[in-house]
């Protein structure tokens, strides 16, 4: 698989925690890519480097060959990369119409003074986005009103109305009611496989990771000490023991 | 409140102003200062959607009324001295928007004030230019090609306050419910959602300063133009209090708070004025207290009340 990212040698210390300790990754060209890994393991912040958030103290952040380490989040935005937020980060005097719309209208970098952001088009568009989601029954509600599912959700909706081609998903079911989390992760898949989009994905609910991941990263305290295939990872007793945090009977100490 | 509404209130309010100003003549003065000060308010108006409270506008009035008063001897029609005061006054609000739009909340506001001090005491030191604190005197101009002796002068720029104001709230209302003006309460509410989407928070915040350097313009050319006289006093840190006090008062929740704010406060002042002595600034002070305790949305909210 051709790689569309590339992280090379990331390292960023805050004060004496290494948060990312060298890491190495490719994201290939329609992959769905999942990370796993406890609290504090540097997941969040190898997103926040990959989107402009963070600068990398070293390292590269190859985008179809450039090198997008230290850009202005909405530089690398611009290039087709879009995140989702661990804490969702809505509008939140907005309803979740108009976030989407204002995601639209990002996008389209259409900016007269004198059309409204609620033109037909753009409407009908977040409105498609928010049906996909399950949301299209709370489009009016102001996004400060929602419940933490819902919050969680409109924020994904908001990443992916800016089409980019990657997407990277900062634990996107952490919130969602266990009962729409596999409903949801497949609608998802779905709008992303058709159009070819790239995904990154933090999460915590390995029946999530095994259904849709094709490959898994596992992070631990700023490093990446497996990757590969989810059923060969999610397999390994040391990840089993490390990291899920399940103790298998018959492992070896 | 839908648009029919709205426009029906903003056209019984022009209808309102137009009645007033024919039956009580003085108030034909007070009334086109209001107007000035509602659209000037207007403009702090557009800032507040995005959370941030100038404290320094009253310098783009100022500017803009010394403009008209350097410039009246050699442009003496009014139809052309109007839009270049607005012009420059907008050209200073892109300088110096370029840089107060990088600074938030106490910063920005505090940013807005130092400058107009800064400005307010060029003219005040500058005798040999500005006069000083005597100001300079706006020598009479045209109206379309045509002099006016006073009673005319007096109409043509209440006239030009109305229209001004119904264009400018109108183009406010368009503004704000475009991508930009809806992303300005995105500044207030998720600026870095802002950022990561593509859209430079500093842009869309630099496009209101603009406008409401416009909109402070303005007023401060009407000013001049009815008042023939300018101080440096228009542009004191206390003029620039009183817009923020006005959208207070007449609410931010749409375009025809800061008119109802500015009307509401010239006729409380002037009325009180006349008849308790050094009262008013208590009276005011109150009135404020009440909306503030009382009114969130200001006079508008009230008017809205009764939801349909
Ligand atoms: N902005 C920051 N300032 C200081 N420390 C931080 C910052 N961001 C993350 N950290 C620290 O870096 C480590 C990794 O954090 P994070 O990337 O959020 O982990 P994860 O997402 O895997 O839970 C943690 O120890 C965290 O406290
Ligand atoms: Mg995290």
């Amino acid at each position: 698989m051709k790689p569309i990212l590339q992280a090379q040698g990331l390292r960023l210390a805050f004060g004496g925690v290494k948060a990312a300790d060298g890491i190495d990754l490719d994201v290939g060209e329609g992959e769905f890519l999942a990370i796993i890994g406890p609290n504090g393991a540097g997941k969040t912040t190898f997103i926040n480097m990959c989107t402009g958030w963070l600068k990398p103290q070293s390292g590269r952040i190859l985008w179809r060959g450039e090198d997008i380490a230290g850009l202005p989040p909405r530089r690398i935005t611009q290039r087709g990369i879009a995140r989702s937020f661990q804490l969702p980060q809505l509008f939140t005097e907005h309803t979740v119409l108009r976030n989407l719309a204002l995601a639209i209208a990002a996008r389209e970098g259409a900016f007269s003074l004198l059309r409204p952001l609620l033109r037909p088009g753009w409407t009908k568009e977040a409105m498609e986005i928010l049906r996909g989601f399950g949301l299209e029954s709370l489009a009016d509600t102001r996004a400060d009103a929602l419940n933490e599912g819902s919050r969680k959700l409109a924020d994904i909706a908001m990443a992916v109305a800016l089409k980019p081609r990657l997407l990277l998903m900062d634990e996107p079911t952490s919130g969602v009611a266990a009962s729409e989390k596999l409903g949801i992760v497949e609608t998802l898949a779905r709008v992303l496989r058709e159009t070819g989009v790239s995904a990154v994905f933090v999460e915590h609910d390995m029946e999530v990771v095994s259904r849709f991941a094709d490959r898994v990263a596992v992070w631990s305290q700023g490093r990446i000490v497996a990757n590969g295939p989810p059923e060969a990872v999610l397999a390994d007793p040391e990840v089993r023991r490390e990291v899920i945090g399940i103790e298998d009977a018959h492992a070896a100490p | 409140m839908t648009h029919r509404r709205e426009a029906l209130l903003a056209l019984l309010f022009a209808l309102a102003v137009l009645a007033a100003a024919f039956a009580v003549p003085w108030l034909r003065f007070v009334l086109t200062l209001a107007l000035a000060k509602g659209i000037a308010a207007l403009g702090v108006m557009l800032l507040l959607r995005a959370g941030q409270v100038s404290f320094g506008h009253a310098m783009f009035v100022a500017f803009a009324a010394y403009a008209v008063a350097f410039l009246a001897g050699q442009v003496g029609e009014a139809l052309l001295l109007l839009p270049l005061a607005i012009l420059l006054a907008a050209l200073l609000g892109l300088v110096i928007g370029l840089f107060v739009a990088r600074y938030r909340e106490i910063f920005f506001g505090m940013l807005n004030l130092a400058l107009s001090m800064v400005f307010y005491s060029l003219l005040e030191k500058f005798y040999s230019i500005t006069h000083g604190t005597d100001g300079m005197r706006v020598p009479a101009v045209t109206w379309a090609g045509m002099a006016t002796e006073r009673v005319g002068g007096e109409w043509a720029v209440l006239v030009a306050a109305l229209v001004l104001a119904i264009g400018f709230a109108l183009l406010a209302r368009l503004y704000l419910a475009s991508p930009l003006g809806e992303a300005l309460q995105g500044i207030k509410t998720r600026e870095a959602r802002l950022e990561f989407m593509g859209l430079p928070p500093r842009r869309v915040l630099l496009v209101a300063y603009v406008l409401s350097a416009a909109m402070a313009g303005t007023a401060g050319a009407l000013i001049a133009l009815t008042t023939r006289h300018v101080t440096p006093l228009m542009g004191y840190w206390t003029a620039s209090g009183e817009l923020v006090f006005i959208v207070i008062l007449g609410g931010a929740g749409g375009v025809l708070g800061p008119f109802l704010g500015a009307i509401a406060y010239e006729l409380v002042r002037v009325y009180a004025a006349a008849s308790v002595a050094d009262a008013w600034q208590l009276i005011l002070g109150a009135v404020l207290l009440a909306v503030i305790l009382f009114a969130r949305g200001g006079l508008f909210s009230l008017l809205r009340g009764r939801r349909a």
